[in-house]
C-alpha cells in the first residue's frame, strides 16, 4: 500500500464537481422515476403555462390597442360640444359648432394640420334587393386627412360638391362588402334612407377601433348634403382636428380651448361647454385597463405555480421517505450530508426547471395559435419568459429545501436497515 | 502481508456504547479491545445483541463509540464528527451487506461508479475504474444488466465491485452471504479470499455460519457485549 501512513482526510469534502456531480445524480433520478417526475412537475408546467400566456396575451391585446388607435390617425383631438360625463352643464343644452369655429381653429391654431365638421346620421342603405344599417358621416375633404383614411377606388369629394352639398358619397368596406358582394360600387346609386346618391370612391378597409367598433362600416359625404338631408340643421356636432406630431398634443389641445372659449363667450370662472379628447390619452387609459387586467388574471395564474411548488414539496418528501436505503448506501459510501442535501436540492430544482422549460414552450405555441385566433399580435417578451423560469427554478429551492434536509439528516444505520 | 509485531490497522481500546438514557438505556458494549492487523481476514461471531453489529458500525465509522479509542493507522478517530467520518469511509473503507443493497433500476455499472462520483472523478476514469471492479468479480459482461436483472449471488458480486472500486483499507461485510444459497456463498467466500490475499485488503466480515467463517484467519466470538474469545489463524484453517 502506497499510502499506508497516510493521515485520515482532511476536515472537508472537496466542492470541486460537486454541483456537476448532483446534476448528473439528479438526472439519473428524474430518468429513472420518469413517468412520476412528468406528474411532479405537472402542476409547475401548468402554472408556468398559464402566467406566460396570459401575460403574453395581454401584452398583445395592449399592442394592439395601441395600433388601432394610432391607426385612426397618428394624432387626433375630438372637440364635442358639452361637458364630459359627471359634470352636469346645470341644463342649458351647449350650442353646436359652426363652420367660423373650424375656420378659426385652422387659421389660429398652430400645430393643426387638418380640421375637419362631423354631423352624424343613421340611416339603411339599400342596393338592389340588400339592405344595411351604417352610419352616415356629413364631414369635408380633411377628413381623409385627418384620420388619414385612403381611396381603395375611385376619388375624394371636390370642392364643388362640397360647397353645393352635393348628394355622393365614399362607402366603408364593410358596407360594400354587403350590399356589392363581387361588385364594383363606383358610379352606382346607392340610397340612404330616402336619399339616393351616387357612389364616388370606396374607402380602404382599417379593422376595428381601440372600442371594438367597426370603422368600415360608415358612409362618408359632404356635410352640408347631411345637414339638408338628414339633420335638418346646420349643427356640427364634432370637430375632429389632426396635430402635428411635433407639436405637443397638449399644448394644441389647449391652444384649442382657448379659442373655443373666447369665440363661445365662456369667461373667467365658468366652465367650458365644450370636451377635447385626445386620442393618445386614450390610447393611455385603455393600455392601462389593459395591464391592470393582466396582472391580476396573472397574479390569479401565479397562484396555481405556488400550488405546483407545493406539489413538488410533497412527492420531494415521499421520494425520500422511499428512497431511504438509497440515502442510507450513499451514506455508508462516503457521501457527506452536504452532498446528500444537494442531490435532492438539486432534484427539486431541475424538476422545476425543467417544469419551467416545458411550460414556456407550451405557453409559445398556445400564445402563437391564440394570438391568432383572437386577432392580436403575438408579442414575445423575454423579461416574462426569463422572470417566468426563474421563478419556476426559486420555487424547486424553496420547496425541495426541506425535504432536502430532512434526507440529509438521516442515520446511514437506520436508513441501511429500513424497509 | 501484515509484519509480525507491527502496529495494528485499527485497534479499538475499551470501547463501550451505551443506546437511550435512563431507565431505557441500554449497555451494547461493555469495553471491548480489539486489535485488527492490516491484511487481516476476519470472521466476526456471536449471538444477536452479543454487540457484534455495534462493533461493525463502530468500526465501519457509521456510530462512534460512547467511551474508549478507536484508532485508525495509529490516528485517534473516536470523536470525529459525521462529515469527517463520512471522508473516511470514501477514503479507506468498503461495504457489501447482506440485502445486497444496490440501486434498483440502474445498471451494475452506474452502482459500481458510485463511489467514485463522490470523489469527484471524471467520467473516464470512473468508467475505467469500474469496469476494472466488474472485471475482478468477473462481472464484466453485465455492466449494462440492472440489479433485477442479476442473480442474488452476481448482485453480491456487484456489490463487492463497488465497495473495492475505491481501492480501499477495509472491506466491511456484514452477513454478505446471508442471503444465497451454499453454492453461491462458497463463490463469494472465494471472491472474498482472493481479493484478501491478492490485494491485500482487510476483511472483516459479520457471520453466523461456522463454515463461512472457517474462510478467515481470525475469529473473533462476541457475548454479552464483550470479546468472548479471539481464534486465530492456525485454529481456524
Amino acid at each position: 500500500m502506497t499510502e499506508a501512513d497516510a493521515p485520515p482526510p482532511p476536515g472537508r469534502a472537496s466542492t470541486t464537481r460537486l454541483v456537476g456531480t448532483t446534476v448528473l445524480l439528479a438526472l439519473r433520478a428524474i430518468r429513472r422515476h420518469l413517468l412520476r417526475s412528468i406528474l411532479t412537475v405537472l402542476g409547475i408546467v401548468i402554472g408556468v403555462f398559464a402566467v406566460v400566456t396570459i401575460v403574453t396575451l395581454g401584452k398583445g391585446a395592449t399592442e394592439s390597442t395601441r395600433q388601432q388607435i394610432s391607426s385612426l390617425g397618428a394624432n387626433i383631438l375630438t372637440v364635442l360640444p358639452g361637458q364630459a360625463a359627471g359634470r352636469g352643464g346645470g341644463g342649458e343644452t351647449p350650442p353646436p359648432f359652426k363652420f367660423e369655429d373650424l375656420d378659426a381653429i385652422r387659421d389660429q391654431v398652430a400645430g393643426v394640420t387638418a380640421v375637419a365638421p362631423q354631423a352624424q346620421s343613421s340611416a339603411t342603405a339599400v342596393h338592389n334587393a340588400a339592405n344595411w344599417s351604417t352610419t352616415v358621416n356629413g364631414t369635408t375633404d380633411s377628413y381623409l386627412d385627418a384620420q388619414d383614411w385612403k381611396i381603395e377606388d375611385g376619388r375624394r369629394f371636390t370642392d364643388a360638391e362640397e360647397q353645393a352639398g352635393k348628394s355622393v358619397c365614399l362607402m366603408g368596406s364593410t358596407v360594400k362588402q354587403n350590399l356589392y358582394p363581387g361588385e364594383a360600387p363606383v358610379g352606382s346609386t346607392l340610397r340612404l334612407g330616402n336619399v339616393s346618391c351616387t357612389v364616388i370612391g370606396t374607402l380602404a378597409t382599417r379593422g376595428a377601433g381601440g372600442f371594438g367598433q367597426d370603422n368600415d362600416d360608415t358612409v362618408l359625404m359632404p356635410i352640408k348634403a347631411v345637414q339638408r338631408r338628414f339633420t335638418g340643421n346646420r349643427d356640427i356636432r364634432a370637430i375632429i382636428v389632426s396635430a402635428d406630431p411635433a407639436y405637443d398634443s397638449a399644448d394644441v389641445q389647449e391652444s384649442i380651448a382657448k379659442l373655443l372659449r373666447e369665440r363661445r363667450n365662456i369667461s373667467g370662472g365658468k366652465l367650458d361647454d365644450f370636451t377635447i379628447f385626445d386620442s393618445r390619452q386614450i390610447a393611455d387609459t385603455l393600455s392601462g385597463i389593459t395591464n391592470i387586467l393582466t396582472g391580476i388574471v396573472g397574479a390569479v395564474a401565479a397562484i396555481s405555480l405556488l400550488v405546483g411548488g407545493i406539489g413538488i414539496m410533497n412527492i420531494m418528501l415521499v421520494s425520500v421517505t422511499e428512497r431511504t436505503r438509497e440515502i442510507g448506501i450513499r451514506l455508508a459510501i462516503g457521501a457527506v450530508a452536504r452532498e446528500v442535501m444537494l442531490q435532492f436540492l438539486v432534484e427539486a430544482v431541475v424538476l422545476s426547471c425543467l417544469g419551467g422549460l416545458i411550460g414556456l414552450v407550451l405557453a409559445l405555441f398556445a400564445s402563437l395559435g391564440l394570438a391568432a385566433a383572437l386577432n392580436v399580435p403575438f408579442v414575445f417578451d423575454p423579461w416574462t419568459n426569463l422572470t417566468a423560469f426563474l421563478f419556476s427554478g426559486l420555487i424547486g429551492v424553496v420547496f425541495g429545501y426541506f425535504p432536502a434536509r430532512r434526507a440529509a439528516a438521516l442515520n446511514p444505520i437506520d436508513a441501511l436497515r429500513y424497509e | 502481508m501484515p509484519e509480525a509485531g507491527s502496529e495494528p490497522l485499527i485497534r479499538l481500546i475499551g470501547v463501550t456504547k451505551r443506546f437511550g438514557s435512563g431507565d431505557a438505556a441500554f449497555q451494547a458494549l461493555k469495553g471491548v479491545d480489539l486489535d485488527i492487523m492490516a491484511g487481516d481476514f476476519m470472521a466476526v461471531m456471536g449471538p444477536s445483541g452479543s454487540g457484534k453489529s455495534t462493533t461493525m458500525n463502530i468500526l465501519g465509522c457509521l456510530d462512534v463509540p460512547t467511551t474508549g479509542s478507536f484508532l485508525f493507522r495509529g490516528h485517534h478517530i473516536e470523536s470525529l464528527g459525521r462529515d469527517q467520518r463520512a471522508l473516511l469511509r470514501r477514503r479507506y473503507l468498503g461495504f457489501v451487506f447482506q440485502g445486497f443493497n444496490l440501486l434498483a433500476r440502474t445498471s451494475a455499472l452506474e452502482n459500481v461508479e458510485l463511489p467514485l462520483l463522490y470523489r469527484g472523478d471524471d467520467k473516464r476514469a470512473r468508467r475505467a475504474a469500474a469496469l476494472a471492479a466488474l472485471d475482478q468479480v468477473g462481472l464484466v459482461d453485465w455492466a449494462s444488466h440492472t440489479p433485477s436483472e442479476l442473480s442474488g449471488g452476481q448482485q453480491q458480486r456487484v456489490a463487492i465491485a463497488r465497495a473495492i472500486v475505491t481501492h480501499p483499507d477495509v472491506l466491511l461485510a456484514d452477513e454478505p452471504t446471508g442471503n444465497l444459497d451454499s453454492e453461491r456463498s462458497l463463490e463469494i467466500m472465494e471472491l472474498l479470499t482472493r481479493l484478501n490475499r491478492d490485494r491485500g485488503i482487510t476483511v472483516l466480515m459479520v457471520t453466523h455460519e461456522a463454515e463461512m467463517a472457517a474462510f478467515a484467519r481470525t475469529v473473533v466470538h462476541f457475548r454479552d457485549g464483550l470479546v468472548e474469545r479471539v481464534t486465530t489463524g492456525a485454529l481456524a484453517a
